[in-house]
C-alpha cells in the first residue's frame, strides 16, 4: 500500500538530525539572531498576543474562572503533597485495568524502555503524537541512533521534523515559520507544487502524507495530559486526532508521562480540562478528550512514569510548585520576552518562562542564562491556570544562580546593579531618577541594541515624576 | 533498589506537607437554553447542528449529503441509507474507506459543544477517527451544562476507552489558519432528537 515516492524518502532521511540539537549558545545571543529580522519579530510577537487575547476572551466568558483556577491549583498542591501515595494507587489501579507500568529514573531509562519495547516486538518504526517529555528526553534522537525511524504525527511537529529543527512552542511547535516556508519545504520534502502556501491545501497534504505512515505502524507513541490515581485511565486531549488514530491502529501504545501529571480523581478533570485549553488557544475544549483505560483486544498499552529529576525538583519548597504545571503555554503566549526572542532562543524542550523555571532543576549550569530573559513583569503568573508563582521562581532562580556562581556574564553586570541598588534605598531612588532622565533626554541610549529587552521596540514615554516624587509633593503635612 | 521503589522513596521524602483537597462546587447552571447554548457553541468551533425529531429525519438529511458514499458504517438502522449496521470489525485498518460514521451518544455538553462516545457506541476505537465525516445523534436531554455535570453523570462507570469529542478534527500549525480535517474527520454533525 506504501509506494514510498523520492521525496518521501528524502522526508523520512530528514528525520535524522536536526539543525539546533546541542546548542552551546545562551538566551540573550539566539535572541539576537531571531532580532536579525524586525520584521518577523513583530509578526511573532501579534500572532502570540492575538493567541493571548483569545484566551482572555474565553477566561472572561466562564464567570467562575478566578475560582476554577483556585481549586485547580489546590488540587495540584494536594497531589504534590500526597504523590507517593496517588502514584502507587495509580500503578495498581492501571495494572488491574491491563496497562503494562515502567518507571524511569531518568531520561536514558525512559529512552531504553521505548527501545526495549519495540526491539522486542520487532519494530523499527514508530510513530509519536505530541510529548514534551519525549523532547525532554531526546527520544528521538535515541531511537534514530538505534536504526527506530520515528515519525512525529501532530502537523506541527511534523513540520519542524521536516525542517530538521525542535518545536518553538509547546502548544505551537511551528509558530515561528510563515506560511510560505512551509509550502517550500512541503515541496522539496512531500512533493507538492511550488509556490503553494496555502494552510488548506497543505494541511490535506499532509494528511494524505500522514494517513499511510498511520496505517502502517504498528506501535504508537502518546503523550499524557492527565492520569487518574483513583481510575488508573489516563487522558490525552489533541485538535488532529492524531494521538488517536495513531494509537487505536497501533499494535502497540506506549504512553509517557512526567510523574507529576496524575490527579486523584476523575472528577477533577472536569476542572483541569475547562481551563486547559482556553488558557491555551482560547478554545472551549481541544477536539478530542481521550480517557484510556484498558487496551483493546490484542493490543499492548504501557505507560512509562518518569522522574528524570522531577523527585529531587519536588524537594526544593521555592521551585517544586512549576510542577503543578499543565502545559498549556499561556505563561508564553503573554511573556514579551518570548514573543519577541521566540522559541528556540531558549535551547530547551519546554521554552518560555515556565521553561526557564524547569530547565535549571535539571541543569543549572546550562540553563543558568534562562532565569534571566525575562521582565519579572508577572503577565505570566496573571494568567497561569494553575496560580504558579512563575515570576517569583524566575527572580528567586536569579538569587540562587548569582550565589553558585552561575549568572550570565552578560547579565551579571547589571544583575550586580540591581541588587545593589534593591539593597539601598538612596541609590534606587537615584537610579530611578537617572533612569527617568535618561530616558527623557537620551532615550537612544536605553532604546539601543545593547539593552537586550528594547531591541526593535521603542521605550514607553517615561512618566515625569515617579511615586516618590510624586507623594513628597502632593502628601498632605 | 529498582527504579520504581527509588522514586517512590525520593518522591515520599521530598514531598510538601499535607495539603488537603478542595470542596468541590458544581457551578450554578449558567445557561437559560441549553440546547440552543450547545448549538451554538458547536458552530462556533466548526460542528454542524439539526434539530430533528425522528429517525426518518436524520436518515433524510444524510440521504441528501451521502448519496454517493460508498461506505457508512452506523450503529443504528436508517431507512434508505445504504449504511453497514453495528459490523463485525476485526483488524481496523480494514476502515480506512469509512467516509461516514453515525453513532449516538447520550451525554453532551452545552459549555463546549462537546459529545461522549464510549466503547459500545464506538464499535472500533478506531472508527469515528478514521471515517472522513462523522456524525452522532443524541437525545436533547443528555445534555448538561458543563463539564462538572458531565463528570456527575459519569460518575464511576468503567470503559476501556472514551472520550469527549468536540466538532471536527481542526489544525491551526501553519500560521494559526483554522483548517477543518487534521488527520481525523472533516465534519462533525450533530442530530439532536427533541
Ligand atoms: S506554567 Fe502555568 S501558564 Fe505556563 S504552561 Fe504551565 S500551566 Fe500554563
Amino acid at each position: 500500500m506504501s509506494d514510498t515516492t523520492g521525496a518521501e524518502k528524502r522526508a523520512n532521511a530528514g528525520t535524522k538530525k536536526r539543525k539546533m540539537g546541542n546548542s552551546v549558545q545562551d538566551h540573550a545571543t539566539l535572541a539576537d539572531t531571531f532580532n536579525k529580522d524586525e520584521e518577523r519579530v513583530e509578526w511573532h510577537d501579534n500572532t502570540l498576543w492575538w493567541i493571548r487575547q483569545k484566551r482572555d476572551k474565553a477566561a472572561h466568558g466562564i464567570i467562575e474562572w478566578e475560582e476554577l483556577r483556585e481549586t485547580a491549583s489546590q488540587i495540584k498542591n494536594n497531589v504534590l503533597s500526597n504523590l507517593s501515595e496517588y502514584l502507587g494507587q495509580f500503578e495498581a489501579r492501571a495494572k488491574e485495568n491491563g496497562i503494562i507500568i515502567h518507571w524511569a529514573a531518568d531520561a536514558k531509562e525512559h529512552n531504553e524502555i521505548v527501545h526495549g519495547i519495540l526491539q522486542r516486538l520487532s519494530i523499527n518504526r514508530m510513530i509519536k503524537s505530541k510529548s514534551m517529555l519525549t523532547e525532554e528526553c531526546h527520544l528521538n534522537e535515541f531511537l534514530e541512533q538505534r536504526g527506530v525511524e520515528v515519525i512525529d504525527s501532530d502537523l506541527g511537529e511534523r513540520i519542524v521534523q521536516l525542517a530538521e529543527e525542535p518545536p518553538s512552542h509547546i502548544v505551537l511547535p511551528c509558530i515561528h515559520k510563515k506560511k510560505e516556508e512551509i509550502g517550500q519545504l512541503f515541496h522539496e520534502k512531500l512533493g507538492t507544487p511550488a509556490g503553494n502556501a496555502d494552510p488548506q491545501f497543505l494541511t490535506e497534504a499532509a494528511r494524505q502524507h500522514m494517513r499511510d505512515k498511520f496505517l502502517t505502524r504498528r506501535a504508537a507513541l502518546t503523550g499524557v495530559n492527565f492520569a487518574v490515581a483513583e481510575s488508573g485511565e489516563f487522558v490525552v486531549c489533541t485538535n488532529e486526532g492524531n494521538a488517536d488514530i495513531g494509537a487505536h491502529l497501533a499494535d502497540v501504545h506506549i504512553a509517557s508521562m512526567g510523574i507529576e501529571k496524575i490527579i486523584p480523581e476523575r472528577k477533577h478533570l472536569g476542572y483541569f480540562l475547562r481551563l486547559l485549553t482556553r488558557s491555551a488557544t482560547g478554545q472551549p475544549i481541544t477536539t478530542y478528550s481521550s480517557h484510556f483505560s484498558t487496551p483493546r483486544a490484542g493490543q499492548e498499552m504501557h505507560v512509562i512514569l518518569v522522574d528524570n529529576g522531577r523527585s529531587i525538583h519536588l524537594g526544593k519548597p521555592d521551585f517544586r510548585n512549576s510542577l503543578k504545571c499543565i502545559r498549556c503555554a499561556a505563561c508564553m503566549n503573554t511573556c514579551p520576552v518570548y514573543r519577541r526572542s521566540g522559541g528556540h532562543s531558549y535551547h530547551t524542550a519546554v521554552a518560555g518562562p515556565i521553561g526557564s523555571i524547569l530547565a535549571p532543576n535539571l541543569d543549572m549550569r546550562k540553563y543558568a542564562d534562562l532565569p534571566f530573559a525575562s521582565t519579572l513583569c508577572g503577565s505570566c503568573s496573571n494568567v497561569c491556570p494553575v496560580k504558579i508563582d512563575i515570576h517569583d521562581q524566575l527572580y528567586k532562580w536569579r538569587q540562587v544562580l548569582v550565589k553558585e556562581g552561575h549568572a550570565p556574564a552578560l547579565k551579571k553586570a547589571g544583575m550586580q546593579g540591581m541588587t545593589l541598588t534593591l539593597n539601598n534605598p538612596g541609590m534606587y531612588r537615584f537610579a530611578g531618577k537617572a533612569g527617568r532622565w535618561f530616558m527623557r533626554n537620551v532615550p537612544f541610549v536605553l532604546n539601543n541594541k545593547m539593552n537586550p529587552w528594547f531591541k526593535q521596540r521603542d521605550m514607553p514615554e517615561p512618566p515625569k515624576q515617579s511615586f516618590t516624587d510624586w507623594y513628597k509633593k502632593n502628601r498632605k503635612p | 533498589m529498582s527504579s520504581r521503589d527509588a522514586i517512590i522513596s525520593r518522591v515520599k521524602q521530598n514531598q510538601p506537607p499535607p495539603s488537603p483537597l478542595p470542596q468541590l462546587t458544581n457551578y450554578d447552571q449558567h445557561y437559560e437554553d441549553l440546547l440552543q447554548q450547545y448549538i451554538s457553541i458547536l458552530r462556533f468551533i466548526g460542528g454542524e447542528a439539526h434539530i430533528v425529531n425522528s429517525y426518518e429525519q436524520v436518515a433524510n438529511i444524510l440521504r441528501g449529503s451521502f448519496q454517493e458514499a460508498t461506505r457508512i458504517i452506523s450503529t443504528v438502522e436508517l431507512t434508505g441509507l445504504a449504511a453497514e449496521i453495528r459490523p463485525d470489525i476485526g483488524d481496523p485498518h480494514e476502515l480506512e474507506n469509512v467516509e461516514l460514521f453515525i453513532t449516538t451518544s447520550n451525554l453532551a455538553v452545552a459549555e463546549n459543544g462537546s459529545v461522549w462516545l464510549r466503547d459500545e457506541q464506538l464499535l472500533a476505537r478506531a472508527l469515528p477517527f478514521i471515517s472522513q465525516q462523522l456524525a452522532v445523534i443524541l437525545p436533547k436531554e443528555s445534555i448538561v451544562a458543563t463539564m462538572h455535570d458531565a463528570y456527575d453523570v459519569i460518575g464511576q462507570a468503567r470503559y476501556g476507552y472514551a472520550a469527549f469529542v468536540a466538532g471536527p478534527s481542526k489544525t491551526a500549525d501553519i500560521e494559526q489558519s483554522l483548517v477543518l480535517g487534521a488527520h481525523g474527520p472533516k465534519s462533525f454533525t450533530a442530530f439532536i432528537l427533541v
